[in-house]
């Protein structure tokens, strides 16, 4: 039963449908509708004649710009390398000192070395190169394998523990774990190794006899930390009397590290950046602030 | 429930010993698995069911008369987990918002991480808010522009108890780690046949209760509703097709591989959007507008071009998912191109709602309600010509995987989705309870400033990283290096990240106020004298009511 009626605002008659009270107008699609339609479909027509788009069997149509992901990307990757090369090859052929003291392609270094490091050494390290618990700080002037830039790119490259056939290796035994010391013993030494930085670590606060400590620290851990508990960058041990800890320095933190060992792990870098990217990093990670002096 | 016959009653009962049954056997093969948790589930889900059949089992038999009224009572329960899984799901996509601001708010749990709690905030507000408010406004549209009541009583309840078994399902099992690995199909293999049975039952009843139209010609409105349900079918199927593990194990691996598999997804993806996302809330929209406004459709002939437009163009756009990857270039092409000319059909159904207005926006002024479904017709033309803008591949290469996607999805979630199932429950819930009037229609009000104004929060702080992003992730330097880090991108978000979960609080806060308006509407608002034109017609006679009858 369609009723047709003429609506008052609009003066438009509606279709005669009715569905519990709702109607609808008879209003003719306006122009502007279908003008849009026909732009949109003209576009894609003009698209689809440029670019690849329909599937013809097992091929399709090529269009007339054509164009393939693959080869554009592998162009303009060549491209932007091509377009560095004036710098980067300096930069692999100078010396740390003679880039340096080229302050233009220092502020290049400076500007890459930021993303670089940010992309590929901040995870561990942290943005500022300011390290975190078990991870160093690239800022100070401790450094385990050496601060000259020759020596990071060293590290870089072969990684520390990594899986680099030429890797740096270093470990620090699990003392108290493989039972190489006891349980009084490692106390006193960790006493003895919290007193060397810490001043208010005298008697009655420390756990441990602190010249028993030194006595243990002598015999078990001189040979890679330095009579003087200095460190040793050919060995990757660290200086025990900075203050600065890699996997802290309260006494709890020092037992658990003699009774438990460490072997810290950074990658390799060698197949993932560039030897020109190496040395930017090496550079921009020894001016974070760690000089050695 | 009270008007199931008595051999509905033992019907249900078996359906549900069955599955009780389906429970223990599912506890007892995956009992090293998360799937026997969901056995554990599905038992105690059916039994408490079974509990309540039971306790009216020998109730007196229903009269007759129940048949000149609608069945609105499975309405009524839809609507409310609607409204618990909106207040759920819109809890955990705030935090998992501050989660991106805050990372430890994921309390270093496993269940609690951030890839946990966003399928479980996907899944909470798409499936659970959204899909119950399509199955309950469904209901309701099908019946009033039918004028006839749903075609039997039985399958509207397994439909929405068995579909929230699905969402209760997928949504504890993010939690334990249990996922395709699919967006927005993570659920595993059990959850997804169970969903496709109650979706037959779904069709089955929607074409059922059509075919006994007391009206010559079928509603727009329902027009789209069947859309949304046929072909979310069909997308459900085929991009889940998997082989499990085992029978016992709750991991399966999909049938399709490599690039198909991700083309399928994307497939599926994009039309979720489309007609679970987009068809089933215009249907609503074509349904409460013109009812709330008191106003014809502008445009009959505007609604064919759009509904044959959305429903061909949709199907080819996926493959906008997938720009610079490894699909080959003329699929990319192509799915531009369609998505390109899908938005014509788009801006005409947001066109024909707004123009729909014309000679009602003294309504809209006055009328909170009204206002939710013109802003949701605003938000839909936005989000479409957004979208449409995003698939041109250049702009997609600075678009794809920043937080413009998602602050389209969210113009689109919560201006468009969630907008109009407020305004269409706000017309609903007095008309199915028979009330005069919502309990406070200054919290309608309150509501409205609430979602309008976290929408806008959170759709302009997700534009503005978006493109902070995809700006930094391409800025290069004159010697051809990159300026930015990833790192410094995450750094530049942060701040947004903080107003992104403000507005999205706000948001969540209106929808808490939501439910309590429409809990006290039902509890505390006097029934209205019941309109006599809200009754199906009796059967053989075609409909001429012309007052709008709520
Ligand atoms: C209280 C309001 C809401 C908040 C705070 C919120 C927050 C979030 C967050 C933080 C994400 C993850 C984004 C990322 O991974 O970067 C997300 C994703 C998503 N949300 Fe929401 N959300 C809200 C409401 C909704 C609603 C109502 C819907 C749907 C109806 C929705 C649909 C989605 C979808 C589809 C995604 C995935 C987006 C993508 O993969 O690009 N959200 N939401
Ligand atoms: C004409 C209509 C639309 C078109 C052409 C369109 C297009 C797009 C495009 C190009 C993307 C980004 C894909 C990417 O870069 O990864 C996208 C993402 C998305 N859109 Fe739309 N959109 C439209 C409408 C809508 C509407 C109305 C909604 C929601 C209610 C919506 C929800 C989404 C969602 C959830 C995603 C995220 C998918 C993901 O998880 O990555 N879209 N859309």
């Amino acid at each position: 039963m369609a009723i047709e009626e003429t609506d008052q605002v609009t003066g438009r008659r509606t279709t005669g449908h009715i569905w519990n009270g709702i109607k609808e107008l008879d209003t003719p699609i306006p122009r502007g509708v279908l003008i849009f339609l026909i732009v949109t479909h003209l576009f894609a027509a003009l698209w689809w004649v440029l670019h690849p788009a329909w599937p013809l069997g097992t091929t399709y149509t090529k269009g007339l710009i054509g164009g393939d992901q693959k080869q554009t990307v592998e162009r303009k990757i060549v491209e932007a390398a091509a377009s560095r090369v004036p710098w980067t090859e300096r930069i692999e052929k100078e010396s740390f000192d003679q880039i340096r003291a080229d302050g233009q392609l220092m502020s290049k270094v400076n500007a890459s070395g930021h993303q670089l490091f940010g992309d590929n050494c901040a995870a561990c390290h942290g943005r500022d190169g300011k390290g975190g618990q078990n991870y160093p700080d690239l800022t100070d002037d401790d450094w385990l394998w050496g601060g000259e830039p020759e020596r990071i790119v060293e590290t870089m490259t072969v990684g520390v523990n990594s899986r680099h056939s030429n890797s740096r290796v270093s470990q620090m035994p699990a003392f108290g774990a493989d039972e190489m010391l006891d349980r009084k013993q490692v106390t006193d030494v960790a006493s003895f190794v919290y007193s060397l930085s810490s001043q208010e670590a005298s008697g009655a606060e420390s756990l441990g006899d602190i010249e028993a400590g030194r006595q243990v620290f002598v015999t078990s851990c001189a040979s890679c930390h330095g009579e003087n508990a200095k460190g040793k960058a050919d060995l990757g041990a660290p200086n025990l009397t900075d203050g600065r800890w890699i996997y802290g320095g309260t006494l709890s933190q020092i037992i658990e590290t003699v009774h438990g060992g460490r072997q810290g792990h950074m990658p390799t870098w060698d197949e993932r950046l560039t030897p020109a990217e190496i040395k930017i990093l090496a550079l921009y990670v020894s001016g974070l602030g760690g000089k050695q002096p | 429930m009270g008007q199931l016959t008595t051999g509905e009653r033992e019907f249900a009962s078996v359906i549900l010993l069955v599955l009780m049954i389906l429970g223990i056997a599912m506890a007892a093969a995956g009992r090293f698995d998360p799937m026997g948790v969901h056995g554990g589930m599905v038992f105690l889900y059916s039994g408490a069911l079974l509990w309540w059949i039971l306790t009216s089992f020998f109730g007196k038999e229903p009269d007759a008369s129940r048949f000149s009224s609608y069945y609105d009572d499975p309405i009524k329960v839809g609507v409310a987990l609607t409204l618990f899984w909106a207040v759920f799901g819109m809890f955990i996509g705030v935090w998992a918002a501050a989660q991106l601001a805050w990372p430890s708010l994921n309390f270093d749990t496993a269940w609690s991480s951030f890839g946990r709690i966003r399928p479980a905030h996907t899944t909470g507000v798409i499936f659970g808010f959204g899909g119950n408010a399509l199955i309950a406004t469904s209901f309701h549209v099908v019946q009033r522009t039918s004028r006839a009541r749903l075609a039997d009583q039985l399958s509207p309840w397994f439909v929405i108890f068995g579909y929230n078994l699905f969402c209760l399902i997928a949504v504890s099992g993010y939690f334990m780690g249990v996922t395709q690995s699919k967006e927005y199909a993570e659920a595993e293999w059990y959850a997804d046949i169970w969903l496709v049975i109650v979706w037959i039952a779904y069709f089955v009843l929607f074409v059922r209760t059509l075919a006994r139209r007391k009206e010559p010609h079928i509603y727009v409105a329902n027009w789209y509703y069947l859309a949304f349900i046929l072909v979310v079918a069909i997308l459900h199927i085929v991009n889940n097709l998997a082989v499990p593990v085992s029978l016992g194990n709750a991991k399966s691996y999909t049938v399709w591989s490599g690039v198909q598999d991700a083309m399928v997804q994307w497939w599926y993806g994009h039309n979720a959007v489309a007609f679970f996302l987009t068809a089933g809330f215009l249907g609503m929209l074509y349904y409460y507008l013109p009812i709330r406004a008191q106003r014809p459709i502008f445009s009959y002939r505007l609604s064919i071009l759009s509904f044959w437009g959305i429903t061909f163009f949709y199907m080819w756009a996926g493959s906008h998912h997938l720009h610079y990857t490894a699909l080959p270039l003329w699929v990319q092409n192509l799915g531009m191109t369609f998505s390109v000319m899908l938005l014509v059909p788009s801006w005409a159904s947001a066109g024909n709602a707004l123009l729909t207005l014309n000679g009602a926006w003294h309504r809209v002024r006055d009328d909170a309600t009204l206002r939710f479904i013109m802003m949701a017709a605003f938000f839909y033309g936005l989000s479409t010509f957004e979208g449409s803008f995003m698939a041109i591949r250049p702009v997609n290469s600075l678009s794809h995987y920043t937080d413009w996607t998602v602050g389209h999805v969210h113009a689109g979630a919560l201006g468009w989705v969630a907008m109009i199932t407020f305004g269409s429950f706000y017309t609903l819930v007095p008309s199915i309870w028979k009330r005069e009037r919502m309990y406070s229609s200054a919290l309608v009000e309150v509501h409205f400033w609430l979602a309008v104004i976290g929408t806008l929060i959170y759709v302009f702080a997700m534009w503005n990283s978006g493109i902070i992003q995809g700006l930094m992730w391409r800025t290069y330097s004159p010697d051809n290096t990159l300026v930015y880090s990833f790192v410094d991108s995450l750094l530049a978000m942060y701040p947004y990240y903080i107003a992104r979960a403000f507005g999205g609080l706000l948001f969540l806060i209106g929808a808490i106020v939501a439910s309590f308006n429409i809990w006290m509407t039902v509890r505390t608002v006097p029934v209205a004298v019941q309109a006599s034109s809200d009754a199906p017609l009796p059967s053989g006679i075609y409909g001429a009511t012309t007052s709008p009858a709520e």
